[in-house]
């Protein structure tokens, strides 16, 4: 049978053609790139060795950037979690209302993040629906966009909003696979509340926090959209994230050589994001 | 709070974007009241100028051509891929499994400049196939994922027994194995036609010539170009969210399980 299967490896060959060329050669060129001052478009360009990384470690707005996006992926996810988890634990038992509301909450990931962004700013613009009840209840219109730990804030909000259906149907559906027993053992050992949370459904939704955790923090990390739609990175450069700063390093500032050392920064922060989560994962999984 | 009033308080909270976009788009750009108020009238010619205006009508056909073409695509090539990937677990395949796993996980704007570049040298820079290519590449892995986990439940028996019979491996796999993957397909069918509908960011940078726009970009332009009447923006935007929101209510239950599976396999 084993060889059998062997003949059929060539069903995989298209797939991994279509890698090679639209992901590992990209790759590997990106790399080329970096070490060079290419603006993108011209003939001309040179090896600059490793200028564009010093630039990395230097530039303020990659350093602004830098902690945006970590601010955007730890963020968002610490949020959506709470949030999701929350709901989820709402909607477990049967009432009136139930389908409708989870219906709602999962609406915003089916649309477009920049869509979702635009919507999003009919409320904070100045003349927006926000400040109409600010002003209802006395208060001063304020521009909800122009400072940047504001603006910061309603990015993440908007992101944690529009995602935190994902981690509520997650849990739900963690919340389903545990079994009665368990609940009813803990009750009978006289366990209250709090109790039955922390030591029944905690540990056994433990999968669910792990996809669900992984999901939501690359999802963060790579958050590109809503900043586009909300602010642009402005005011200044102080809302970028790491990936709308090469974007607007690579078409704004024709700085291709930096940009793709910009990509390469994001790609190992990621990487080393991912990778150290799933060993802590894997830590605790050992431990319980 | 009893849960019905706490129901109906989170409903509204996700629902506020929605509300306060419909309002602008039904009043007339001379209507000055509060967005939250509804309009005296509806203004409907809001909605034919952000047609007219934004091209959308060319926009819907652009998006759902690259839709269409993206999402076959990706079911054809991961329903192929996956099958050895499922049955075989030599070392050769195991690292092949490896490596498409290890793609989800690079962001495809970390490739921005080296992959713009390749586009232009293939001249598909704004072009069907150069963006459709993308899409299929990067929607890809997942989808790989998901049928070899799939096929991974269809017990072997059945595939042996098809061998004493005398078939073929293409042979099984077509007549045994494809017939078995609907639940799986419908999965990645809106796993990705979401996330291709969707997209802003590939477009963005691979679709470039105006006739070439897709229904986010056309809608981004309303807002990027200072000085367009908001109300007909909103009235796109609406018109955006129209086709995804209502296939959603009608087929929630697919949506939901289909997040589901390809998060907790």
């Amino acid at each position: 049978m084993e060889a059998l299967y062997k003949k059929a490896n060539i069903l995989y060959i298209p797939a991994l053609a279509l890698f090679a060329l639209f992901v590992a050669y990209p790759f590997v060129d990106g790399i080329r790139i970096a070490f060079t001052n290419w603006n993108g478009f011209s003939r001309r360009f040179s090896y600059v060795g490793l200028r564009n990384f010093v630039r990395l470690f230097k530039d303020e707005n990659v350093r602004a950037s830098f902690w945006n996006t970590l601010l955007y992926g730890f963020g968002s996810t610490f949020f959506q979690q709470v949030l999701g988890l929350s709901l989820a634990l709402f909607l477990d038992k049967k009432f009136p209302g139930r389908g409708i509301t989870r219906t709602v909450v999962y609406l915003p990931v089916l649309i477009s993040a920049v869509i979702m962004g635009y919507m999003w700013y009919y409320l904070l613009q100045y003349d927006g629906a926000l400040n109409d009840i600010v002003a209802l209840a006395g208060g001063e219109k304020r521009l909800w966009l122009s400072s940047a730990a504001s603006a910061k804030s309603f990015i993440l909000g908007v992101n944690t909003l529009q995602y935190c259906g994902i981690s509520m149907v997650i849990y739900m559906a963690g919340l389903q696979n545990i079994a009665p027993m368990y609940y009813e053992a803990a009750r009978i050992e006289g366990a209250g509340e709090w109790q039955v949370f922390r030591r029944v459904t905690v540990p056994l939704l433990y999968p669910a926090f792990v996809t669900s955790i992984t999901i939501n923090l690359i999802g963060g990390l790579k958050l590109f959209d809503i900043i586009k739609a909300l602010t642009g990175g402005g005011p200044g450069y102080t809302t970028n994230s790491l990936a709308t700063l090469i974007h607007s390093s690579y078409f704004a500032s024709q700085m291709a050589g930096f940009a793709a050392a910009n990509g390469l920064a994001l790609f190992v922060l990621i990487l080393a994001i991912t990778l150290s989560l799933q060993a802590i994962f894997r830590k605790i999984e050992v431990q319980s | 709070m009893p849960r019905g009033v706490a129901a109906i308080v989170i409903c509204a909270i996700q629902l506020v974007p929605l509300y306060i976009t419909l309002t602008v788009a039904l009043k007339p750009q001379t209507d000055l009241s509060s967005y939250w108020a509804l309009p005296v009238r509806a203004a409907w010619s809001n909605f034919a100028r952000a047609v007219e205006s934004g091209g959308l009508i060319r926009a819907f056909a652009n998006t759902a051509a690259i839709t269409a073409a993206s999402t076959a695509l990706v079911v054809l090539l991961a329903a192929m891929a996956a099958y050895p990937l499922a049955r075989s677990g030599s070392r050769l395949n195991k690292t092949v499994s490896s490596f498409v796993l290890s793609i989800m996980m690079v962001p495809a704007l970390s490739l921005l400049v080296p992959l713009y570049v390749l586009l232009v040298r293939m001249r598909a820079v704004s072009t069907y196939w150069g963006i459709t290519l993308v899409h299929v590449a990067f929607n890809l892995p997942l989808a790989i994922f998901l049928f070899t986990n799939f096929i991974k439940t269809i017990p072997r028996e059945l595939d042996e027994a098809a061998v004493i019979d005398g078939s073929s491996i293409y042979g099984i796999y077509y007549r045994i194995i494809l017939p078995l993957l609907k639940p799986v397909t419908v999965t990645v069918i809106i796993l990705t036609s979401v996330a291709v509908w969707n997209d802003f960011q590939y477009s963005l940078y691979f679709l470039q010539r105006p006739s070439m726009r897709v229904v986010t970009l056309s809608i981004s332009s309303f807002f990027a170009t200072s000085g367009s009447d908001p109300h007909v923006a909103a009235a796109g935007a609406i018109l955006a969210i129209l086709p995804v929101t209502l296939l959603y209510v009608f087929l929630q239950r697919y949506f939901v399980k289909g997040m589901v599976d390809s998060a907790l396999k």
